[in-house]
């Protein structure tokens, strides 16, 4: 550019060559793959996008403000509206955050349902990612595909408990009711049925050739920067980070997967373990790119439909309750406390400090999405537009949850 | 029929053929508009099927056959939106530009032996090239919408269409060098008698040409695959995002016109066209087949519109089939597509099928007794020997040569 100008102002004849301008594009926040309201600002050099910066706040409810004026157990609504898609794990962290602070064990009974409940939200939460990525590569079927299988869990979960999509069913001292009868048994002959299904996603997306060519290779995170970004869940595991909350985090959140046998699904020398069951990684595949992400979600699937069967049979062996409610006005303690857990999109963790009245002196949240998104501009820079929806729905990104 | 009026009836000769022109264009009309409407329908009943859905149900009756004209209904009485910025008139008059080019090459396509709208002996050039026109239409529109969006679209749809056209020409020329001719309804002709006549299983070269042609008439339409121009995950809706109503419907009539157009094109040219796998003609009016006339005419020719739409119906049946499958590739994996694999296979099939001619080796049509092929040897056809050592340049190869060099000119107008 330099020389072409310097040539001209010395022959002093004006050159008009092709003058190519950067463009500033708006993605969102009516676009159909930013998941919601995400809005990007692209600098795009034609189909090069060089720099990539995501504006949030558009689905902002003022959640937390709200938790600081109800009763915990009231608070329970606004958690399921956080990560709308997995309304469970939200019931469920907010829920073991305030029992850690009035430090109440929940029975054995409840602890079994609730891990029953979290996997169970796990498979439908991925289900979504998995369609939804299907969907951002241009890949409508498979979407379909997903919906089918988790429409049978939220028909389960409605039995549960009434609702589809915005649950409050697990809450602080166990859950609002008890499994109804006949329950477990849908459950296992769901899972029976599911388990084939999933070979169905793998031979249409993880497998398939375009897929892996618009996926490998692409969105490179290296572990180092899945850390120092704060990524968390499938994310931080498709980088090969070795960590996950339910094996990993604190004992409060761990004794409920306590006994329960499951491996991290996270890559050891270029194998996943299930590795015999599925696909293996294709050669195009660099570890912690946009491919090793998904497959990470759909390997815990697998992880999830084992989990579940497991602590089904716990389950129905416990003679305890299934956890009755604390009051709805009951006092908490003086103090604070905060705790993580391992959501479908990563650690979410919640925070209370209480006064000592029924409600909360401060409740907050800090979301999962809201890191792993925040990798976006760097992994998106010098991509091609048509990488951008395919590094987002990498991610796997709820907008509920980021803005809260 | 024109004859008929001006002899018999004595009418003004340019007004019989004025009318007859406007009779043929109604016709055509009909056929590339009942044509989407069906294919719209279709397009949301495979896929619904194929997504485990329903599709359509309600609107006429069971399987939902009204769909498509409740859905023109409401575009119709939507509002016509232009956006502010919008280059007015350019604006306007793209989805019609795109919507002519399509039907514009449907007048040179025959659906049986003399039903054309027009019948001209360069059919196969005037279809790519006035199919080749569709391009405008979509780049008027992604540039008048003044959407960043749509620009984006539609300068994808100009670099993946126009570098898919070098395939795509170069997959059309072969089965015109066999025939030696680019009159269409000739070329659907020489493949008459049994399926192994058609240029499909004229040796292994032609064979594999069907699959880059179809795959480079699946980029040339912007179907997936490789719907890049409107990926609606990347560009919204791409060059169509400003449109509304019954504008944006015109940009839809075209594509699935532009749809049975190419599949319509690659039965013609590669699946024997109006002509069934068994020679039936043949069979019923024996050695007469070629020169009937009258009722018999008529219902020969009814059999093979039949089965040359059936043709059609099936290759746009599988473009459904795998846009409802595949995940969408990116601008540089089409482009790559285009030159790295598709252009070169296609130019090795052209060389290929050039040394299976001069080397007389077998075509599909001598696996089969002669007295079974029917109409296969028709006045007139550079099939009738095969190509012998010493004969003067061959026909057949000096009007391919020719065809190509008339494409490659075309490309360069077109770029």
């Amino acid at each position: 550019m330099s020389t072409t100008k310097e040539r001209s102002a010395e022959n002093k004849v004006v050159e008009f060559d092709v003058r190519t301008d950067e463009m500033l594009v708006n993605m969102g926040p009516q676009h159909p793959s930013t998941h919601g309201v995400l809005r990007l600002v692209l600098r795009t050099d034609g189909e090069v996008v060089s720099e990539v910066t995501p504006h949030l706040g558009y689905l902002h409810r003022c959640a937390e403000k709200i938790g600081e004026n109800l009763t915990p157990r009231q608070w329970i609504p606004y958690t399921d509206r956080m990560d709308y898609l997995a309304g469970m794990s939200m019931n469920l962290g907010w829920s073991l955050c305030v029992e850690k602070l009035m430090n109440l064990h929940v029975p054995e009974k409840a602890r079994h349902l609730r891990v029953i409940i979290a996997e169970m939200q796990r498979i439908a939460s991925h289900l979504v990612g998995m369609g939804a990525y299907g969907l951002d590569l241009g890949s409508f079927s498979p979407f379909l595909y997903a919906f089918r299988e988790r429409e049978k869990i939220l028909d389960l979960f409605e039995e549960a408990c009434g609702a589809r999509l915005t649950y409050s069913y697990l809450t602080v001292g166990g859950a609002t009711a008890d499994l109804p009868p006949g329950w477990l048994q849908k459950c296992e002959a769901f899972l029976d049925q599911f388990l084939p299904v999933i070979d169905e996603y793998h031979a249409l997306l993880t497998t398939n050739s375009i897929f892996i060519k618009r996926c490998a290779g692409i969105g490179v995170m290296s572990a180092e920067m899945a850390t120092n970004y704060g990524c968390s869940g499938p994310v931080l595991r498709g980088s090969g980070v070795d960590l996950d909350l339910r094996r990993d985090g604190e004992e409060w959140y761990t004794n409920m997967y306590d006994g329960y046998a499951f491996e991290v699904i996270v890559e050891k020398d270029g194998h996943y373990p299930n590795d015999h069951v599925y696909p293996g990684v294709p050669p195009e595949a660099v570890l912690g790119d946009c491919w090793h992400r998904f497959y990470v979600r759909m390997l815990e699937v697998r992880q999830a439909i084992d989990l579940v069967r497991q602590a089904i049979d716990r389950y129905s062996s416990a003679t305890d309750s299934y956890g009755e409610p604390v009051k709805l006005n009951e006092k908490l303690p003086k103090g604070e406390a905060y705790l993580e857990t391992e959501a479908p999109r990563g650690q979410m963790g919640f925070y209370v400090v209480s006064d000592g009245s029924a409600i909360p002196y401060r409740a907050r949240a800090r979301s999962s999405c809201f890191c792993n998104l925040s990798v976006t501009s760097e992994l998106c820079r010098n991509t091609l537009i048509a990488d951008i929806p395919a590094i987002i729905g990498s991610l796997d990104i709820v907008m509920g949850e980021i803005d809260r | 029929m024109s004859q008929y009026l001006i002899s018999h009836w004595g009418w003004y000769p340019p007004l019989v053929y004025m009318l007859m022109a406007m009779l043929a264009a109604s016709l055509v009309l009909l056929v590339i508009a009942g044509g989407s409407v069906l294919f719209i329908w279709m397009e949301r009943k495979v896929a619904g099927r194929i997504q485990d859905r329903l599709g359509p149900t309600r609107v006429g009756g069971k399987f939902g056959w009204l769909q498509t004209i409740a859905d023109g209904i409401k575009l119709l009485s939507k509002e016509d939106l232009r956006p502010e910025g919008a280059d007015a008139m350019l604006f306007r008059i793209a989805p019609y530009v795109a919507f002519c080019a399509s039907y514009g090459s449907f007048i040179a396509l025959p659906f049986a032996t003399g039903w054309v709208g027009l019948d001209i002996n360069v059919a196969v050039f005037f279809v790519v090239a006035v199919l080749g026109l569709e391009v405008f239409g979509v780049i008027l529109a992604g540039y008048a919408s003044a959407s960043k969006w749509s620009l984006f679209g539609a300068m994808r749809e100009a670099a993946q269409v126009i570098s898919y056209e070098v395939p795509l020409g170069l997959c059309i020329v072969i089965p015109v060098m066999i025939a030696g001719t680019m009159d269409l309804t000739k070329i659907g002709n020489l493949q008459s008698g049994w399926f192994t006549n058609w240029y499909l299983f004229h040796d292994p070269f032609t064979f594999i040409t069907f699959f880059v042609y179809y795959t480079c008439a699946l980029a040339s339409v912007n179907r997936a695959p490789f719907d890049l121009a409107e990926a609606e995950s990347e560009l919204v809706a791409g060059f169509h995002t400003e449109y509304s109503g019954l504008r944006w419907s015109f940009f839809f009539m075209a594509e699935y016109g532009s749809m049975f157009l190419v599949s319509a094109l690659g039965s013609v040219l590669f699946l024997g066209g109006w002509n069934g796998p068994v020679p039936v003609a043949a069979w019923i009016f024996g050695e007469h087949a070629s020169q009937l006339s009258g009722v018999a005419f008529v219902l020969a020719n009814v059999l093979g519109l039949m089965t040359f739409i059936l043709k059609a119906v099936l290759g746009v049946t599988v473009m459904m089939w795998i846009r409802w499958t595949l995940p969408r590739l990116r601008i540089d994996q089409v482009i790559t597509t285009c030159w790295k694999y598709c252009t070169p296979i296609a130019a090795v099939m052209f060389v290929g099928v050039i040394s299976w001619q001069l080397m007389g080796l077998p075509s599909g049509g001598d696996v089969l007794p002669h007295h079974e092929q029917g109409l296969r040897r028709l006045p007139g056809s550079l099939r009738e020997r095969p190509f012998e050592a010493g004969d003067a340049v061959p026909a057949a190869n000096s009007v391919g040569f020719e065809s190509e060099h008339a494409d490659r000119e075309r490309g360069q107008a077109d770029g």
